[in-house]
């Protein structure tokens, strides 16, 4: 354990202002989609923002978050109802903030900003799937107090 | 999954030291509250300053305080501390029969599975995990007949 940030103290960010996404925030999110995976999903988030835009709904929100005029994250999710033989809940499936400010409270306004959306539309619980080595966003996930589901996601190979 | 008795003395005071940052607590102290032999937690608490997880404070008043970042260390961290875990620790697969790498492959998985949490979960969340807990009226009434003998 050497790693200076095992030490290493944060402050929160102050002056984040959580707003809903416009179309003029996509090129912000792709490129901060593609700095943290590696691709560049250009088309993917236009679509998905068009798909918000034209179909709102009460438990749909694409967010992103600014710190004096810039913007620094963003957080998209929905209810989905029943799928896998759940319960109708909240799903997280994007969320992402600036490398620069991580550790800032951002990713946490972030999602406090999603949940509030799902409790007003009437669900009691979120869920999100994360990459079991993403070290980084698992633990984030799990200082929000998510644990484990009862779902496993299971796969296989296809011949 | 089951912890080796020093990785236990050493959870449970990285755990106390963290929720009272601000104080230095004596050994005598967190061995008293987790019933633990004050000999045991002293090389415990020795393994925990050289990882600089943990600092001691001499003289009147003195003491231990943790000074890591409680939302960067996590479960794993201090485990390996005192023991080895993961699929690391455990022997290469038998390579003359397939049953023996078929279990070792699912045996694997269950780790796999086992380490993501461990590496996942911070001290601030342990924290956070802990207070849900003490209000939790139904742990309260079991610490509660604990603590009074019943």
């Amino acid at each position: 354990m050497t790693s200076s940030i095992k030490t290493a103290q944060a402050m929160p960010a102050a002056d984040i202002k959580i707003r809903s996404a416009a179309f003029e925030d996509v090129p912000f999110i792709v490129m901060l989609d593609e700095r943290a995976t590696g691709h560049s999903k250009c088309c993917y988030w236009r679509e998905l923002f068009a798909h918000f835009a034209q179909t709102p709904g009460e438990g749909r929100a694409f967010l992103v978050a600014e710190q004096q005029g810039r913007l620094v994250g963003f957080i998209a999710g929905e209810i989905r109802a029943f799928e896998f033989g759940a319960e109708r809940c909240g799903w997280v499936f994007a969320l992402n903030v600036d490398q620069d400010i991580r550790v800032n409270n951002v990713g946490t306004r972030l999602f406090e900003a999603l949940c509030e959306r799902f409790s007003s539309a009437g669900v009691e619980k979120v869920r999100t799937m994360v990459d079991r080595d993403n070290d980084l966003v698992l633990a984030f996930f799990r200082s929000l107090g998510m644990m484990t589901g009862p779902l496993i996601q299971l796969e296989k190979e296809l011949d | 999954m089951k912890l080796q008795k020093a990785t236990m003395c050493g959870l449970y005071a990285v755990l106390e030291l963290a929720t009272h940052r601000d104080q230095q607590i004596s050994a005598a102290e967190i061995a008293s509250k987790y019933e633990i032999s004050l000999n045991h937690l002293a090389k415990v608490l020795r393994t925990l300053v050289r990882a600089r997880l943990v600092e001691s404070v001499r003289g009147a008043g003195g003491g231990y305080r943790f000074c890591g970042n409680p939302k960067r260390v996590t479960l794993l961290d201090i485990i390996q501390l005192f023991e080895e875990v993961g699929p690391d620790a455990e022997p290469a697969p038998p390579v003359d029969h397939v049953e023996g790498r078929t279990l070792h492959k699912v045996l694997r998985e269950i780790d796999d599975i086992a380490l993501a949490s461990l590496r996942a979960v911070s001290i601030t969340t342990l924290l956070k995990i802990n207070e849900k807990q003490k209000r939790d009226p139904e742990v309260k009434a079991v610490v509660g007949r604990a603590a009074s003998g019943g």
